[in-house]
């Protein structure tokens, strides 16, 4: 099957394979945007692959004060696991730690899932029976008292088993700043699209990996195939003008969100052009074996 | 189908026990059945037919067109459906409903809304005593549901509340959430003495400083308060106000600290 080239930019003729994993969103608002910000950014911190940080995590979306509960700015923050008790886990220990610390802030649910996760229900504890229930318009919230006044937190939050992880794309360019200028490109694309993420440090990998290695008890190691120094001596899935390839990971609450995401991430590195960003965009995969979920390239282009 | 409707021919000769006239209590009944159902509750013991003109089919949907004081027990115990009383209505409208919707189109008499659990209660006019409190006896009051007054309230509004949320806008009488046990109790136009007297925990959220605070009373601050913003805005958006009622950084008062004292007065400053 050959490649097909679209404004210049080959695209291999490949597919990105993905996962189902357990997914959770939470509301955090604070008095302005800069602090809403700042809480949803130091929750999602070391958050990038569930290989070792036990969850993927970033911002959806920033909500403008009519979209929020409590008419403040704010950030809907999606959390991915695989399983439901490290997703549980994950959320009341970030939340507890970051949100609740950070200044003015309030957390509320973001998603109505199948299922209920703890929120405020759990982190009510730490009011030491000072905490105070109540349950307004049906929904049931939690005051505790901090020093700044009161951290006000939706009792329960909801869980989704229909969301997908590892949605993926490689840009490939013939210069690291032209691959970074690609892959912002589709970054700053699919921070528009609501219900996915991309976890990796400013939605951008670099260390695109395989599963295992040749060493002891490691579960993932260098894709030496797609790095370029090894492009000689390894069988390389890399040409002759290719200087750079970074990886842009994708977590969805649907399959239409990822493959929403990938379309939107792939139009705009097709539209900065092989000039100014990547000359080839490819996929990850495992050859279709593993992943339920199958994002075929050429369907994903605008 | 249309709304089952029982006009009042004439100014009823004894208090009447309006029970029996419920959405749930109704299905199935063929008009002549309902006509025969004892209310009145002296020696008349008058009958439905004796009372009101019925008309209509559908028990989901009740209307009493005419009020009377003497209308007692109005709704009492619904679960579903609508019940609305163009007029006033006696003591007791709306006890212990667990859902629906129950509207008075006029004022309501004694312990409206008493030990209500669930659904929306609303009156255009003004509410007796005891608004959604217990009777004599029992331990608990309101446990749920929604209860509107537009008008003025008398005295023990929310009198042992436990939960639920009951808005007077038009002021309340004296001790108003007394004894509240949890819930929320709003009052828009001011209270009478003391409100929140002996209160183990709850929120009587008022739009001016109370003129009479009982001294167990203690000021407790007004940082930001996010628990404030999202009540003016369900407060909005359920059409009970216009306007936000506590704004950003509401005044608080916690007591009452003759008893437990985890309750709470706030107002704006």
């Amino acid at each position: 099957m050959p490649n097909v080239s679209v404004n210049g930019i080959t695209i291999d003729d490949t597919f990105a394979e993905a996962f189902g994993m357990r997914a959770t969103a939470i509301i955090i608002t604070a008095p302005n945007r800069k602090w809403a910000r700042q809480a949803a950014i130091t929750m999602t911190g070391f958050a990038t692959s569930v290989i070792g940080c036990g969850c993927e995590a970033a911002i959806d979306v920033e909500l403008p004060p009519s979209a929020t509960p409590d008419g403040r700015p704010g950030c809907r923050v999606m959390i991915f696991a695989m399983g439901t008790e490290e997703l549980q886990k994950q959320l009341l220990n970030r939340v507890g730690q970051c949100v609740l610390t950070s200044p003015g802030s309030a957390c509320f649910a973001g998603l109505e899932g199948s299922l209920e996760l703890k929120l405020g229900s759990a982190l009510r504890y730490f009011g030491d029976g000072w905490q105070i229930s109540k349950k307004i318009g049906g929904r049931h919230f939690w005051r505790v008292p901090v020093m700044d006044g009161e951290f006000l937190c939706e009792a329960t939050t909801g869980l989704t088993k229909d969301a997908v992880g590892g949605g993926n794309f490689f840009v490939m360019a013939e210069s690291s700043a032209k691959a970074l200028d690609a892959a912002e490109a589709a970054v700053a694309a699919i921070g528009q699209v609501p219900g996915a993420i991309v976890p990796f440090p400013g939605g951008i990998a670099r260390s695109g990996s395989k599963i295992g290695g040749k060493y002891k008890g490691m579960i993932a190691s260098a894709n030496e195939a797609y790095a370029p120094t090894l492009r000689g001596v390894v069988r390389s899935e890399l040409g002759p003008h290719i200087n750079a390839v970074l990886e842009i990971v994708i977590d969805g609450e649907t399959n239409e969100a990822v493959a929403a995401a990938m379309k939107a991430g792939i139009k705009a590195v097709i539209e900065l052009g092989p000039k100014r960003g990547a000359v080839r965009i490819s996929a990850g995969n495992y050859g279709g074996k593993l992943g339920k979920f199958i994002y075929s390239l050429k369907d994903m282009l605008p | 189908m249309k709304a089952l409707t029982f006009t009042l021919v004439a100014e009823p000769p004894e208090r009447l026990d309006l029970s029996p006239l419920t959405p749930e209590r109704l299905a199935g009944m063929e008009r002549r059945d309902i006509e025969k159902v004892q209310i009145g509750m002296s020696k008349h013991g008058s009958k439905v037919g004796d009372i009101f003109r019925v008309a209509g089919n559908d028990p989901l949907d009740i209307v009493f067109e005419g009020g009377s004081t003497r209308l007692d027990r109005v709704a009492e115990g619904m679960r579903g459906g609508s019940v609305r009383v163009v007029g006033n209505a006696g003591a007791q409208a709306g006890r212990a409903m667990r859902g629906g919707k129950l509207t008075v189109e006029g004022n309501a008499g004694p312990h409206a809304g008493s030990g209500m659990r669930g659904g929306r209660l609303e009156m255009t006019g003004n509410a007796g005593d005891h608004l959604g409190a217990p009777l004599a006896g029992e331990l608990a009051g309101m446990n749920g549901g929604v209860l509107i007054v537009r008008g003025r309230a008398g005295a023990f509004s929310a009198d042992r509340m436990r939960r639920g949320l009951i808005a007077v806008l038009k002021g309340s009488g004296d001790h108003a959430g007394s004894r509240m046990i949890a819930g929320t109790l709003v009052v828009a136009g001011g209270t009478g003495e003391m409100p929140g007297y002996l209160m183990r925990r709850g929120s009587i959220l008022l739009d001016r400083a109370p003129e009479s605070l009982s001294p167990s009373f203690v000021e407790c601050g007004a940082p930001e308060s996010v628990f404030a913003a999202i009540v003016d805005r369900h407060l909005i958006a359920e059409g009970i106000l216009k306007r936000p009622l506590l704004g950003k950084a509401p005044q608080k008062y916690g007591g009452d600290n003759a008893v437990l004292g985890m309750g709470e007065v706030l107002f704006p400053r």
